[in-house]
């Protein structure tokens, strides 16, 4: 490990209303917690929107943000996702400059594309647009690889989380809740 | 029976509905219509304010002193604004208010129209919640739910912010309405296993103390607290918000704990074995430099938000739930458990180190301060001595009066000396510590209990703040008595300026004391020399009868009784008593701010606790 605090992935539900998420942006600036990555989207139920956040505990342990989001009044919920019990996702698009005229470098990046089982989206002759979702390890590995060559764009979703199994995290008995 | 009103009406019907007796508030523009709602068979009192800020702090001042949720109604944009101190004052303490703001038009919100102000997101982080209402059908149940949130689990500050538009639209009124509050659960008890272990902890320790907070007088938790201190045969300190929780008359009260706390209740803190925490939140002027804070301790916590457990220091048995169901619960088991006589055994030697604190260190009246002051120009009073009188003759006349302080020296004298025997007859600003809280929080209190007697003790800076509500006073029939420490300067300031920057008394003269103003002017590049007579500016005693109350100046020891006497009797109109008091006189005991609890000073020279000044002489 290196000495970087150690990351948690919150799922919070919370009703879909205009300050919903400002209101945990908000909360997160004001106590000085961390946000790594953020991903909000709507859920299975009407009104209730999921949000999802990566955090550390440089600044307070996790208990404390977890309290912390229950005060508001929108969130119904809040869960430490266990990263041995659930599914992690990012998803991210490259775009790496390949000119047709240069076959061997346009074939090496297909090659790394191909090797990271993701998903070439876009082709025109100057550049490639490659998709790839995975664990947020597998995609830094799929970066690194793509260093050698010239990346002229990244875009990275924030985190989403879902535990494995059949339980859902609205019936989810919440950390610390009677 | 529904009924087709507009949601101007709505808003009035609602309160109605809710209870409500007193609103606080001042008209504009973007609550016009609302205003036109009410008339002669309006079901409350609506008061009207001088300044906004005066009707939020109005609002908390009635709810500590009802424990009844406090309303407060005001335009949008300069007014919404001028709400925003008293709305983080309230939340800061955990006081119930609902502030009801206009906004313009729902149509016109972003465009920067006529006094707009985007108020909910500018008071985000200092409520405990806020509502933006645009549509006529939702008055009725956000206001509901706004009085709900403000005075359950841990009361707070809701703001209400209702567009124009909702006011002149209609809707179908019903009352009661359901709430919409899915994710706002409360917890009434701790959960059975905490509680088992904190009842280990109790039976284990030999040196416990109880830390009482605010949350116990919100809680209505003191008969309780009571029982408990005399199961357990227990010391209890208190924090400023908490005085009056336990009768300071009572043995096991040993005081105010925190900066300027009592030395028993700090060394109390220091060397137990068990604190047991109750609706309080650790605070930075309670426990002074956190890594030394009683050290030797193992931790109770009992609160009804779980963020505060443990927020500033690691607990051994959290107790997250209601104080008073706490207490009950813990209370019907010890009753079973604990022998009386061999818990008082147990208990002897630390209140042997206890009473010793106690009687060696009580606090005192620095009269020699005062008399130094004389023939110097200045005012010499003992401040002290006043307020100790104050308290005295308060309850004389009225032994339920209402105590109300400013911020400031004054406030930390009036919390030492003023004696509490109840709760929710202190009222003051504690974690905001907001100058000009008190005429305004007295108003406030005098309007929710008018049968009781409202002191308010303020400082000559804090009164300049708000003063202008003892127009509102002497208008409503609300006659506060004001007791004004003079002491010509920003005194809690000028006393770390004494203690901890040489005496240079950089801008904390405000020249309205006895030693008065001559005519200098103070410029960036020198001084330009004073030529008249000195005179205070303001003259308090003409701004009192300008406001039509009545107004005494009290310059020597022997005329205080008399003037508070006079105080009394006065029914009818609000009260300034001008007490000209020593400059120089400081609040002592003081914890000097960022160090440990055991530098507690007693005087400016003697640190009692001191481990370093030990460790010294054991060399
Ligand atoms: C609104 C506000 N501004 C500034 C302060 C900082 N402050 C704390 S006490 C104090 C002096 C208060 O003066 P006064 O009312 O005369 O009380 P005294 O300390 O002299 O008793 C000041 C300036 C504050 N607490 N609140
Ligand atoms: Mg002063």
């Amino acid at each position: 490990m290196t000495s970087a605090a150690h990351k948690y992935t919150l799922s919070i539900l919370v009703e879909n209303k205009p300050s919903s998420l400002t209101r945990i942006t908000g909360l997160f600036a004001r106590r000085a917690f961390n946000i790594h990555s953020l991903a909000v989207g709507p859920t299975q139920i009407d009104d209730v929107s999921r949000v999802t956040i990566v955090t550390d505990e440089t600044t307070a342990p996790v208990e404390q943000i977890v309290n912390q989001l229950r005060r508001l009044i929108y969130v119904l919920k809040v869960t430490v996702m266990d990263s041995n019990t659930s599914v992690n996702r990012e998803i991210i698009l490259v775009k790496v400059a390949a000119d047709s005229s240069v076959v061997a470098e346009r074939t090496a990046v297909l090659e790394v594309a191909n090797l990271f089982r993701t998903k070439v989206v876009d082709v025109t002759p100057t550049s490639l647009t490659i998709e790839a979702t995975g664990s947020a390890t597998k995609l830094h590995g799929f970066i690194e690889a793509l260093k050698p060559y010239n990346i002229l764009e990244i875009v990275k979703s924030g985190t989403i989380a879902i535990s494995r199994g059949p339980d859902t995290l609205e019936e989810a008995h919440s950390l610390g809740e009677a | 029976m529904t009924e087709r009103i507009t949601g101007a009406k709505a808003i009035v019907k609602t309160l109605e509905r809710l209870d409500v007796d007193t609103v606080f508030g001042l008209p504009g523009g973007a609550i016009l219509t609302t205003y036109n709602e009410l008339n002669d068979n309006t079901k409350f009192n609506h008061i009207l304010v001088r300044h906004e800020q005066g009707a939020g702090h109005a609002a908390s001042g009635y709810a500590i002193a009802t424990g009844k949720v406090g309303v407060a109604m005001v335009t949008s944009g300069p007014a919404a604004t001028n709400v925003v101190t008293a709305l983080a004052d309230a939340n800061m303490d955990s006081v119930p208010i609902v502030v009801i703001t206009g906004q313009v038009a729902a149509s016109l919100i972003g465009t920067d129209a006529f006094q707009e102000a985007d108020i909910v997101g500018i008071t985000l982080p200092v409520t405990k919640h806020s509502f933006l209402v645009t549509k006529p059908e939702d008055v009725p149940r956000v206001l509901t739910e706004a009085f709900h949130i403000a005075s359950t689990g841990r009361p707070g500050a809701v703001l209400v912010d209702i567009t124009k538009s909702a006011m002149v639209g209609e809707l179908d009124f019903e009352f009661p309405v359901e709430m919409e509050l899915k994710g706002y659960n409360l917890k009434d008890h701790p959960d059975h296993q905490c509680l088992s272990a904190a009842l280990e902890l109790i039976k284990d320790s030999k040196k416990p103390v109880i830390y009482a907070g605010g949350g116990c007088v919100r809680a209505n938790a003191e008969l309780e607290l009571m029982q408990f201190v005399k199961l357990l045969n227990c010391p209890v300190v208190t924090t400023l918000q908490a005085r009056g929780v336990i009768p300071d008359s009572s043995t096991f009260a040993l005081g105010m704990v925190g900066m300027h706390g009592t030395i028993a209740a700090a060394g109390s803190l220091q060397e137990a074995d068990l604190i047991i925490a109750l609706g309080t939140r650790f605070s930075d002027r309670v426990t002074g430099r956190l890594s030394e804070f009683a050290q030797h301790a193992k931790f109770i916590q009992a609160d009804v938000d779980a963020s505060e457990i443990g927020k500033n220091r690691e607990i051994d048995a959290p107790l997250y739930g209601d104080v008073k169901q706490t207490l009950r619960f813990l209370n019907s088991e010890l009753e079973n458990r604990v022998d009386q006589h061999e818990q008082a055994k147990k208990l002897q030697p630390w209140w042997g180190f206890i009473n010793e604190l106690r009687e060696k260190y009580p606090l005192y009246l620095d009269e020699e301060c005062a008399q130094e002051s004389a023939g110097q120009g200045l005012g010499n009073l003992s401040p002290q001595a006043v307020i100790k009188r104050i308290g005295e003759v308060a309850k004389e006349h009225d032994e339920d009066a209402v105590f109300v302080a400013g911020v400031g020296q004054h406030q930390m004298w009036a919390s030492q000396f003023l004696g509490f025997e109840k709760p929710h007859n202190w009222v003051q600003s504690a974690g905001l510590g907001t100058m000009g809280y008190a005429i305004p929080a007295g108003m406030g209190a005098k309007a929710g209990r008018p049968s009781s007697d409202v002191w308010v003790v303020d400082g000559d800076g804090c009164f300049q703040m708000t003063n202008q509500e003892l127009a509102t006073c002497r208008l409503a029939g609300l006659p506060i008595k004001v007791m004004l420490i003079n002491n010509g300067t920003l005194g809690m300031p000028r006393q770390w300026q004494s203690l901890l920057y040489n005496n240079h008394y950089s801008q904390t003269d405000l020249h309205d004391g006895a030693d008065g103003w001559s005519g200098e002017i103070v410029r960036g590049d020198g001084v330009e020399k004073g030529t008249r007579e000195a005179k205070p500016v303001p003259d308090f005693m003409k701004l009192a009868e300008a406001y039509d109350c009545l107004a005494i100046r009290v310059t020597r020891p022997e005329e205080v009784d008399e003037a508070l006497e006079r105080a009394a009797a006065e029914k009818e109109r609000p009260v300034v008593v001008e007490f000209q008091v020593a400059k120089n006189a400081k609040v002592f005991p003081m914890v000097p701010a960022g160090e440990s609890n055991d530098e507690i000073m007693y005087t400016q020279n003697l640190r009692p606790l001191s481990k370093r000044a030990a460790k010294e002489v054991a060399r």
